[in-house]
Parts: C-alpha cells; structure tokens; sequence
C-alpha cells in the first residue's frame, strides 16, 4: 500500500470514527469532554508503559481507557454532588490527571522511549511504517488496524443504540420513563469517547481527534435538524477534511494533522455563512426581506386609510425613514403594480389593495 | 535556604499567575465559562508563531502581544459564533480551540523548517517551561497581572452583577455586552500572562481549580476571590519551590497537583458544602428518624394496650418495622440515657417524658394524614406513606398552623385520636 493512500485512510477512519461519537457530545452540550479526556488519559497510558515495560498497544489503549472512564466518573460526581457545574468539573479533573502523568513521565521515563511529543502529538505521517507483525508477516501498518476498530466498534454501538442514544439526547427523562437508563447509556457513550481518543490520538495526535470530535458535528448540526442526516453528513464532512487536509500539508510542507484541523475549520466557517438555514447570510437575507415587507406593508397601509391621494413629499415626511430607504420601498411597490404614481402623489392599486388583504393587512391596521 | 536567581523568577512568575488567575477564575467559574480559558490558552499559539515569523525574535513583548491578539481572536469569534448562529458554547470552544491550536501546530512546523526556525524555542509554550522564564518576562507579567486586578477591581460591582444576574444588569442600564467583552479580555490577559510558566494545557487549572476550591468555603464573592487568588499564589509559589529542589519536576504539573490538593481538601472539609459535612448531616438527621419511629411504635403499642405502664417486648418492637435487635438496640440507647424509655430484662416502655415526646411525632403524623384527604381528597388508605416522611419534617409552627387550618381536629381519617399538644412537648422536641 503506497504511504499517501494509509494516512488517507488513516485520517478518513480518525474522522469518521469521531464523526458518530462526536455529534452526540455536540447535541449533550458536552463538546470539550474530548479534549479532556485526550489528556486525561495520560496517567494511564504512563502506568501502562510501566507495568509491561514496552509500548505495546493493548495495555496501553486498556490503561488510557480506564483512565478515561474515571474522568467520567469524577465529572459526574462532582456535577451530580452540586460541588461543581458540569464545566468547572471538567476543568479541574482533567488537569489534574494530565499533572500527574506528566511528573509520572518525566520522573521516570524520561530516559525511555515515551515522551510527551509521541503521545500527545502522534504523527499520521508516520503511520504507514509503523506496521504488525505475526510472527515474521507483516499485516499492514498498526494505525489501520486500530482506527479501523474503532470505527467498527462505533458504529456498531451508533446502529444497535440508535434509538436509545437519540432519545437520551434529545429527551433524558422520556428515556428514563420509557425504561432504559440515561446514566448507563451515558456511560457506554463516554466510554465510546475515551476508546476513540485513545485509539486515535496515539497515530494521529491528539489535536486532530479533539478537532475531529467536534468541528464536523458542529458543521453538521448547522446544516440539518435531522439526527441521522447530521451523523452521515457529519462522517462526510471530517472525511472531506481529513482528505484535503493531507494535500494542504504536502503543499505547504506542515503538519498533517494540523492542516486537517484547519480545513475542518475552513468547513465550519463556510457552513456558518453559508447554511440556508442557519447561516449567518441566510438569516440576514431573510431578516432584510421581512424588513423590506413589512415596510412595503406600511406604506400600502397609510396610503389605504389616508386621502385617495398623497404626496410623496408628504408621505416621506410622515413616516421619517431615510431618503434611500423610503425610495428603495416605493419603487418596489411601483414595480410589483401595488402602488401608482401620478402627477399629484401617490394611490394605492386595486392590486395593492388585494395584496394588503390577502397578507392580513387589516390585522396589522389593528395593531398600529 | 538560597534561591537561585532563575528560582527566583519562576517562584515570582508563578505566584503573579497565581493571583490573577485566582481571581479571574472566580468569574469565568460563576459564568459556567471554566473552559474558555482552555479554549483561549490553545487559541493564543497561532498567535505567538505569527509574532515569531513577523519579528524573527523571541523576545517576550512581541510574543505576548501576538498570543494576546490570536487569544482575543479567538474570544471574539467564540461569542459571535454563539451570538449569530445555532452553536451552542462548548461547542463554538470547542470549534476554536482545535481549529486556532491546528493553525499554530501548522505555523509552528513551518517555523521548525525554516533554517533559523529549529532554536526558536516555542514550544515551550506547549506544556510550559517556567525555568526559562528571564526577569524581562516577569515584568511583563507583574505588569499584565496589575492591570488586570485593577480593572476588575474598577469595575468590581458591575462584573458582580454580570457574574450573576446579567438581566438584571441589562435592566439597570449597565452596558452588559461591554462588560462581557471587558471580562473576556481581560481573560486573555491573564492566559498569556500564565502560558509561559504553565503551558496551553494546564493554564485552564490555574483559573478553576483555586475558584472551585474557594467556592466550597464561602458563598460571598469577594471573600471567594481573595481566598482564591491566596490558594493559586500559595500552590504557584509551593509548586515553584518544590521544582526547584526536586530534579526532573516540572513546574507546571507541580503547581497544579497543589491547586488540586487543596480542592479535595475542601471538597471534604469545607463547612457546609464538604462532603464530610453532609455524611454528618445525613447521619444526624437518619438518627432523628429512628429515634422518632421508635417513640411513635412505643406510643401505638401503649395507647392499644389498657396502661401505659405495661412493658413491651423488644421482639414485638423489632416486628412492627422487621428491623434487626441490633439495630432496635442501637435506636433505643439514647432513648434510655435520655430518660424517654424504662427498660426491664428484654421489655420496655416509655417514661411520661417519653410518652409527651412520642405524643409529639404522632401528632405530626395523625395532622398530616388528615390535611392530606381533607385538602387534597386523597383516599385514607393512600396517605400513611406521606406522612412517615413529613412527620420528622414538619416544624412545630407548621403544626400549630395545620391545627387551625383543619380546625383543631380530634381524630384522624382512620378514626385515632390525634394527641393534644401536651405542655413541655415542644420544649422537649427542640432538643431533640
């Protein structure tokens, strides 16, 4: 297999992985457990390496596992016991876990084959020659066999607990009464979360997997308000990410992860604009076309119940708008034919006066 | 015991980092923002590699003002995203936090390829070098750090309400949004000022870690920013120290391992929130009950029987609720040395005291379950459950209030007559 095509795959499997576990994190309201839990892990993977003495991966991913179920559980119990919001729960314990990896490396591994730069900044450039072996056969680079384990463990979790995850999210307390309990799926989802950061951090870095976590959910969930169309678009979009994030960083000779990062990021940006929907030019769009109605509105109004006719002089007057906002108004309803304009002032259409009804007109009389 | 000079800077870095941070991160805690911080500390990087590559120097004051301006990029963005649009704020932090730190890991592997780039030295911004703090930087930031306590000081009462009520501001007059933008930058003051001594990822501790600790001992905001700004100086200037003397330590993780000592210690100890403190509460409050239970089982066996003064067998109590001799024997101790209860061989009984005191529970009881099917017609064979909760509940000024109410009733819905209110009861159920 040619080096392009594993950190290709590689990088689609990292995204795609985080992609179905990190929609939910982004609907719970819970978009930066990832990043605390990809540095939370670390005491773990330190007591690992220390236990079996080399950096086998089993041990470690188990080691960094339990470690992340346990910043679960603190984050919990502290957000439950009302000591600490669920944020500030956050943002004391994975501190915390991250010191004492920290000090438990540099005390006693610093002269070994683990530092920080190789756990937490793993580099997806190098995974195509990181392979398994068995025996003397190779069997292909490591990082496809994990991130492809992950992504199969994850949807697989994602299909079975569909609906139970759906309705947990939207609806914890439908889901209690209806008889599955939140706080055990919770779980199995956080731990879904721990299991894709420690498997993906360790051949991708950990950045990449916090961005992977949460940019493309959060793309997704401006696009959509569809569940299941913000999981596939969600996959689509950190894969596009992952995929034109490599060829950013062959062409500006920088970190892969890094150019990943900031496509996803790029994708982002223009889905915040963009979104018909819920993007910022969308909105603004509609928000200047209720503006533009509701003025055309008035107008048609105040020529409906004053004189038969008025000048415009004394219309614009009347109603103090700006002079380019005021003629903007008139010639629109010149030009839908709601309005004349003759050599005295201004007369409302039998069209305009149609036009009026039929957009409750009378009712907005009411209100004025 | 000499310091060494380097000692010395990094001893006063940390403690500078440890009051403002101790104090901003009282605010950002109360405003659920405790991960903005980590947001802002990762999305200064790009900043500082931009600095690098304008100025091709190291030296503090362009860096600081490059990480300043990428961190403020960063808060800004964050609160348009959540102002405009459907993103939520975990998720707008979220968004730059990776996006901002991706850009400055691209920067930096530019700068690391560039033939002057390999001795640039930034990463020590990553996890944070203290030792490499030079007293130039320590200026700055003494310098940054004053700033920022005297505007939060200046604006001390505004901030306040935002922390707290910001519609309640909003409705005063008080320029709300303005403040908000005031109190995320003065945020990304105090991220810069701590990058260099503690790194991107541990900066989120200094802020929090001393707040929550401090919020566990008091509910007064300014006692909580003293308090917090003492426990970040005390764990900087600890953590400092022990680096110093300690090989191979690095000054950050040991900074924020004491912070987070010293939350656990009031997480357990502080008065009223410590979870030590509830576990007694809890323990008080479960004795009550059994004490109570067993003066009411005590009081209808008695009033059953033809005298008061027959003895009951502790077999008999033990049924009434199915609960263990152990266990009756434990509730029943105190009842003894109180002088509520006689006790003979394996019988008991309750003395006059006792019997006043049991009068008292009952009552509760016999009220409640009458309030309950009179005023909100529930059936009588649905209401005993409710009122063994609301018996050890119900304060004396409730009773006397539900007796009015109910128009000082004699029986109640199952036909037993409600105790009188016997004098000396009351004062014997407030020592109790």
């Amino acid at each position: 297999m040619s080096p392009t095509l594993v950190i290709l795959l590689v990088g689609s499997l990292v995204a795609a992985s985080c992609a179905l576990v990190g929609s939910f994190l982004v609907l719970r309201k819970l978009a930066l457990l990832g990043d605390a839990i990809s540095h939370s892990v670390l005491p773990g993977i330190a007591i690992a390496f220390f236990l079996t003495g080399d950096r086998a991966p089993l041990p470690m991913v188990l080691g960094a596992g339990a470690l992340g179920v346990l910043t679960v559980f603190l984050v919990e119990l502290f957000h439950r016991s009302r000591r600490l919001k669920e944020d500030a729960a956050i943002g004391v314990v994975f501190p915390a876990l991250f010191s004492l990896g920290v000090i438990l490396i540099s005390r006693y591994a610093a002269q070994v084959d683990l530092d920080l730069d190789c756990v937490l900044y793993g580099e997806i450039a190098y995974t195509p020659w990181d392979l398994v072996f068995w025996g003397s056969r190779s069997f292909g680079p490591k990082a496809l066999w994990v991130t492809g384990g992950v992504l199969a463990l994850n949807a697989l979790f994602v299909a079975t607990f569909y609906k139970e995850l759906k309705i947990s999210t939207f609806d914890p307390e439908l889901a209690g009464s209806l008889g599955f309990s939140p706080t055990l799926l919770h779980y199995a989802l956080m731990t879904a979360v721990s299991l894709t950061v420690v498997g993906s951090f360790e051949s991708v870095g950990a950045i990449l997997v916090v961005a992977m976590l949460v940019v493309p959910p959060a793309t997704a969930f401006l696009l959509t308000d569809r569940l299941s169309r913000m999981l596939i678009l969600a996959v689509a979009l950190g894969i596009v990410s992952a995929i034109s994030g490599y060829w950013l960083a062959r062409w500006w000779d920088c970190s892969i992860a890094g150019a990943m990062a900031v496509v996803a990021g790029t994708l982002f940006v223009l889905a915040l604009t963009l979104s018909p929907r819920y993007g910022l030019l969308g909105r603004l769009l509609t928000h200047r076309r209720l503006r533009e109605r509701l003025a055309g509105q008035l107008v048609l109004l105040h020529l409906q119940q004053g004189e038969a006719r008025l000048p415009v002089t004394l219309l614009e007057r009347r109603f103090g708008w700006s002079r380019g906002r005021f003629q903007r108004t008139l010639r629109r309803l010149a030009r839908a034919g709601w309005i004349e304009k003759g050599r005295d002032g201004l007369r409302l259409t039998t069209a305009g006066a149609d036009f009026l009804d039929s957009t409750g007109g009378s009712h907005l009389a009411h209100r004025l | 015991m000499e310091l060494s000079f380097t000692a010395r800077n990094v001893m006063l870095g940390a403690a500078l980092l440890g009051v403002a941070g101790g104090a901003m991160g009282s605010f950002t805690l109360l405003r659920r923002q405790s991960l903005l911080g980590d947001a802002l500390s990762h999305a200064a990087l790009p900043g500082i590699c931009f600095a690098f590559l304008l100025t091709g120097s190291k030296a503090p004051l362009p860096l600081f003002a490059g990480a300043l301006i990428a961190g403020l990029l960063g808060a800004l963005t964050m609160l348009a995203t959540v102002r405009w649009s459907r993103v939520k704020e975990d998720s707008a932090m979220g968004i730059v936090l990776s996006v901002f730190f991706g850009l400055g890991i691209v920067l930096l592997t530019y700068i690391q390829k560039l033939p002057t780039g390999n001795q640039s030295g930034l990463d020590k911004f990553l996890f944070g070098q203290a030792a490499t703090l030079v007293e130039e930087d320590v200026q700055v930031m003494a310098l940054l750090s004053v700033g920022v306590l005297a505007l939060l000081a200046l604006f001390y009462k505004e901030l306040k309400i935002l922390a707290f009520d910001r519609e309640y501001g909003a409705s005063l007059g008080l320029p709300m949004r303005s403040l908000e933008i005031l109190l995320t930058l003065l945020l990304v003051v105090v991220v810069v000022v701590g990058l260099q001594t503690v790194g991107v990822v541990l900066l989120v501790a200094t802020l929090i870690t001393p707040a929550a600790a401090a919020r566990q001992w008091t509910d007064r905001l300014g006692v909580m920013i003293l308090l917090s700004a003492a426990i970040g100086a005390g764990s900087g200037v600890l953590g400092a120290l022990v680096s110093a003397t300690v090989p191979r330590l690095p000054t950050g993780p040991v900074i924020v391992l004491f912070a987070s000592f010293v939350l656990v210690v009031s997480l357990f100890l502080a008065p009223r929130r410590g979870y030590l403190w509830a576990l007694a509460r809890e323990r008080r409050v479960e004795r009550r009950i059994r004490r109570e239970n067993l003066l009411k089982d005590l009081y209808r066996v008695g009033e059953g029987g033809e005298s008061w003064d027959r003895f009951v067998s502790l077999p008999q109590l033990m049924g009434l609720r199915g609960q263990s001799s152990a266990r009756l024997l434990r509730s029943a101790r105190p009842l003894l040395q109180d002088g509520l209860m006689q006790r003979q061989g394996d019988t008991v009984r309750l003395t006059d005291k006792g019997r006043r005191e049991a009068a008292g529970v009952v009552r509760k009881h016999r009220l409640w379950e009458l309030y309950l099917t009179r005023r909100l017609e529930l059936p009588s064979d649905h209401v005993h459950r409710d009122a063994e909760a609301m018996e050890h509940a119900l304060t004396d000024e409730a009773v006397t209030e539900l007796d009015a109410l109910l128009g000082h009733p004699e029986l109640d819905p199952h036909g037993r007559p409600i105790p009188p209110v016997v004098a000396g009861a009351a004062g014997e159920e407030a020592t109790a």
